[in-house]
């Protein structure tokens, strides 16, 4: 370690960026910049991936039953409620839930607008959440027309949990039905759903008189202790007839996030994104490499005549490019973070900086960097000591 | 050992049609501590001379041997370990642009391997100081005379023990009484190390600093008067 520091020469690298410091802007500014959007890109499609599942993590359940025809949680088949009852002769099931699952015209009781919101409909006497203090609050919904709304839903909706919590009766309309707001959970918004509400079977009914009494979309089935899930997938499966599809909660999570990244364009769109963000970077970065070594090429060839060698000279342009890519990558990390917190606020997508984006991001930046000194250097060869007498 | 050792040099650019012959079986000697002056008319092949000596060009044909290595058919490489023996000063003064004054002499203390940080800045500090810039060595050569830029070349060359400079014109960039200053300064510190320079010169003040005066012609070495 002494050694290597008593080893050390001139930073010649760090100099030539920080005596020019136009120029050390104007590439730290373009790889903030191509951070930035790579982070905001690669941050939508993880949160919009993520937010799609938030409600499908509370379930308290090992199983989940749902139609072969159900194509998202925006768009679920029903299903005969008796395939659920059947999975209780199996030896390894405790118990089951069925679930009513559908999007409902609300309207919104200050402007008198409708619009759709994800309404789960159960019976509040079985367990449905993991999540005890949610549990707890579904009591209330046993009387009829009653709801609890989820108060991270967007603000479209009406300031429900505002009025709520000053104490005010907070009524509205679903499909012509009145229904009385008897308490908030907090579950998250998604991809398909702007806000969510849960109430009892009946009121659910009740508010979609189309649905039949007989039909579920979502069945949650938990296990005794000690089954191996996969297993009883299988079993189930070859027992059931083929109008559900058997598949464990992480199945079920899988499939709704397989939707949207597969079913549809939106990862394609954000990757798209983030991989306009690394070009322009590294277009940036090779301009600002490039200028810097053909300006210096005179310079870099008198070191060459002293006796320096070539690949000194090349570790000279990629210890730049490093440089920059630590310096860059640090704003745009941090407004990375600043924009996250902003994107959470105005959306409530749970868009949040992590390790492995982070870091997947900051290699981005580097690989940037590197490849452009890698081109810049091209230039270095130019540089011939015998022309500089 | 002699310091340089010609014989039969010769060198020519282009090809073909175009190939023109610029030295002509040029032989000549230098000896360590010896101080020789190159003159002859513009395009006459001195500085081609000079980057042939200095192993930055291919020699062609002929016996180049530099500080006991012999530069007929050496590589890109042995000619870069053969150039780290060398100083070289030019006739821009060719600092870096981004280094202050003692930087651009640590570049040139810095070829010397082993020695630890320290060493070479405090060596660097010393041949500014010798080249009577003690009090400049935190400026950029922006911030420095002509004189002065070129002082900071010979430090900067002198900085990594050199048994030979080449010198192209060092003070044709500069007025006559600071050339002169110059030139006697850079023969005091090479006298010292007993260096050998070779140094090309139009300026026909200063050929009295010579140990040696060489004429050339058209690519041929004129026989000494001495
Ligand atoms: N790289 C080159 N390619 C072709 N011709 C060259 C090159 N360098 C020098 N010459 C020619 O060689 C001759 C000698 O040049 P040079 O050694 O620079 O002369 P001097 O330094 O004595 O003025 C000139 O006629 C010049 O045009
Ligand atoms: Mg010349």
């Amino acid at each position: 370690m002494r050694h290597l520091w008593q080893g050390r020469r001139i930073p010649l690298s760090w100099l030539l960026l920080s005596r020019q410091p136009v120029r050390l802007l104007v590439a730290l500014a373009g790889i903030s910049f191509a951070g930035i959007l790579m982070f905001m890109q690669l941050g939508f499609r993880d949160g919009l991936f993520d937010a799609s599942v938030t409600v499908h993590r509370l379930f308290d359940a090992d199983l989940v039953l749902i139609s072969p025809r159900s194509a998202s949680s925006v768009r679920m088949a029903g299903f005969p409620r008796r395939r659920l009852v059947q999975t209780l002769a199996d030896p390894a099931v405790e118990g089951v839930t069925p679930v009513h699952w559908g999007l409902m015209l609300w309207r919104n009781p200050e402007t008198r607008l409708n619009r759709a919101i994800l309404a789960l409909g159960f019976n509040p006497d079985d367990p449905f959440f993991a999540d005890p203090s949610l549990s707890n609050k579904t009591e209330v919904l046993k009387q009829k027309g009653r709801i609890l709304f989820d108060q991270l839903s967007r603000p479209e909706f009406g300031p429900i949990a505002d009025w709520y919590r000053e104490g005010r009766t907070v009524e509205t309309e679903i499909a012509g039905n009145r229904i009385r707001v008897e308490g908030l959970v907090s579950l998250g918004t998604s991809f398909g759903a702007d806000g969510n509400l849960l109430t009892s079977t009946e009121t659910f009914l009740d508010l979609s008189p189309q649905k039949s009494r007989g039909a579920i979309e979502v069945g949650l089935i938990r296990l005794r202790p000690g089954t191996d899930p996969q297993e009883v997938v299988q079993r189930l499966e070859s027992r059931l007839p083929a109008d559900v599809k058997v598949l464990t909660k992480q199945g079920f999570i899988d499939f709704e996030k397989n939707y949207w990244k597969s079913g549809t364009s939106i990862g394609f769109i954000f990757t798209l994104g983030a991989a306009m963000g690394f070009v322009v970077g590294c277009v940036i970065v090779y301009q600002v490499l490039y200028t810097d070594v053909s300006d210096h090429l005179p310079e870099y060839a008198t070191l060459m005549a002293m006796g320096y060698r070539l690949s000194h000279l090349l570790g000279v342009v990629v210890r730049e490019g490093f440089y920059l890519a630590v310096m860059g990558y640090i704003p745009a990390y941090f407004a990375g973070e600043g924009l996250y917190w902003f994107v959470r606020d105005a959306t409530r997508l749970p868009v949040g900086m992590d390790a492995a984006r982070a870091l997947t991001v900051g290699g981005m930046i580097l690989v940037m960097c590197m490849l452009s000194s890698l081109l810049a250097m091209r230039r270095l060869v130019d540089a011939d000591p015998a022309e500089i007498f | 050992m002699a310091s340089v050792e010609l014989q039969n040099l010769s060198h020519s650019f282009g090809r073909g049609e175009m190939r023109r012959q610029v030295l002509q079986s040029i032989s000549l000697r230098i000896d360590p501590g010896e101080v020789v002056l190159l003159t002859g008319p513009s395009g006459c092949g001195k500085t081609t001379l000079l980057t042939l000596i200095g192993a930055l060009r291919t020699v062609q044909s002929g016996e180049v041997t530099v500080l006991g290595h012999r530069l007929y058919g050496a590589g890109r490489r042995q000619r870069q370990k053969v150039r780290r023996g060398i100083g070289m000063i030019f006739q821009g003064h060719n600092l870096l642009r981004c280094l202050t004054a003692e930087q651009n002499v640590q570049m040139g203390a810095d070829l010397l391997t082993g020695l630890g940080y320290r060493a070479r800045r405090d060596e660097a500090r010393y041949w500014l100081r010798s080249v009577g810039l003690e009090d400049q060595m935190c400026k950029l050569p922006h911030d420095l005379s002509g004189g002065q830029k070129q002082r900071v070349a010979i430090a900067r060359a002198l900085a990594a023990h050199p048994r030979l400079l080449l010198a192209d014109e060092p003070t044709a960039a500069l007025d006559g009484a600071t050339g002169r200053e110059v030139v006697e300064l850079l023969r005091r510190l090479a006298r010292d190390q007993s260096c050998a320079v070779l140094m090309v010169t139009h300026d026909p003040r200063i050929l009295d600093v010579a140990d040696r005066l060489l004429r050339m012609e058209d690519g041929c070495l004129l026989p000494s008067e001495q």
